[in-house]
């Protein structure tokens, strides 16, 4: 039951931001390069201010796997960084997401090699 | 009710249950996939007990792109996105969809100014500002630190 419940909290906290999304593109035009910048910087401004972990104990996935994660751990490796000396505050972002980028990176330059494009149909 | 009428009226509704209708999607195709993400996280928890929490998450973020490249190659995530709209663009899997789609697009102009400099069209943005905003974000804590 109880992980029924965790997951139910994941589910409403992920569709929430992602609805947020879709009602700023809805409003505002936003291209979708602009909405994952936003939500970026609101990620990593979430946990610059120490909010984040709040939401992240409730919502756990529903937070961390749209962009505001990626921005979390930005902020939170220059936060862990910035306790050890200035060299690590400034690198500590970029070596947080390492894996990620890496994967990210690397995963999508294999995968576009062997895909064959595909006509734009909806 | 005349002709005119009526056209403001549908042009009145016509937006709205529209919009209604991407919110919705939105919000059940990324909780899904969000729920999904939760699933590779207790998966990888459970698989691998040793790993921190710090690894655990970092991990289920490649797993999380992985899947994203791959329905991005197979051509579906693009065809989800057409549906879900934000719900498809704003988890992980969705900066991977921004990476591999416009790399397959391009890929007929060459590899190195097609593929990989168009790899970055979308997600360069998100890489510069993210980037950027922790640097400063670094140097306002150290900052801070030589006060506290």
């Amino acid at each position: 039951m109880e992980i029924f419940l965790t997951y139910l909290k994941v589910f409403l906290v992920g569709g929430a931001v992602c609805a947020t999304g879709q009602l700023l593109i809805n409003k505002t035009r936003m291209t979708s390069a602009r909405v994952l910048v936003t939500f970026l910087l609101a990620g990593a401004l979430l946990e610059a201010v120490g909010l984040f972990g709040y939401i992240e104990e409730f919502g756990k996935a529903g937070i961390t796997i749209p962009i505001t994660g990626f921005g979390k751990s930005l902020a939170a490796g220059a936060i862990e960084g910035a306790k050890k000396g200035l060299y690590d505050a400034c690198i500590g972002g970029l070596a947080s997401v390492a894996a990620g980028l890496t994967a990210a990176i690397a995963f999508g330059f294999v995968i576009a090699l062997i895909s064959k494009s595909k006509p734009k149909s909806t | 009710m005349d002709k005119k009428e009526y056209g403001e009226l549908v042009k009145q509704a016509t937006p709205k249950t529209k919009e209604g209708k991407t919110l919705l999607l939105a919000f059940a195709i990324g909780g899904i996939i969000c729920m999904a993400g939760q699933g590779v996280s207790d998966a990888l928890t459970a698989l691998i007990p040793s790993f921190d929490e710090k690894t655990i998450s970092a991990l289920t973020g490649v797993v999380m792109i992985f899947i994203g490249s791959l329905l991005t190659g197979l051509g579906v995530y693009d065809k989800l996105g057409y549906y879900a709209g934000a719900g498809s663009v704003l988890p992980i899997t969705g900066f991977a969809n921004s990476i591999v789609s416009p790399a397959i697009e391009y890929n007929k102009e060459g590899i190195v100014f097609g593929l990989m400099a168009k790899m970055f069209s979308i997600a360069g943005p998100v890489i510069v500002s993210g980037v950027s905003a922790s640097v400063a974000i670094g140097i306002v804590y150290y900052i801070i630190g030589l006060f506290a």
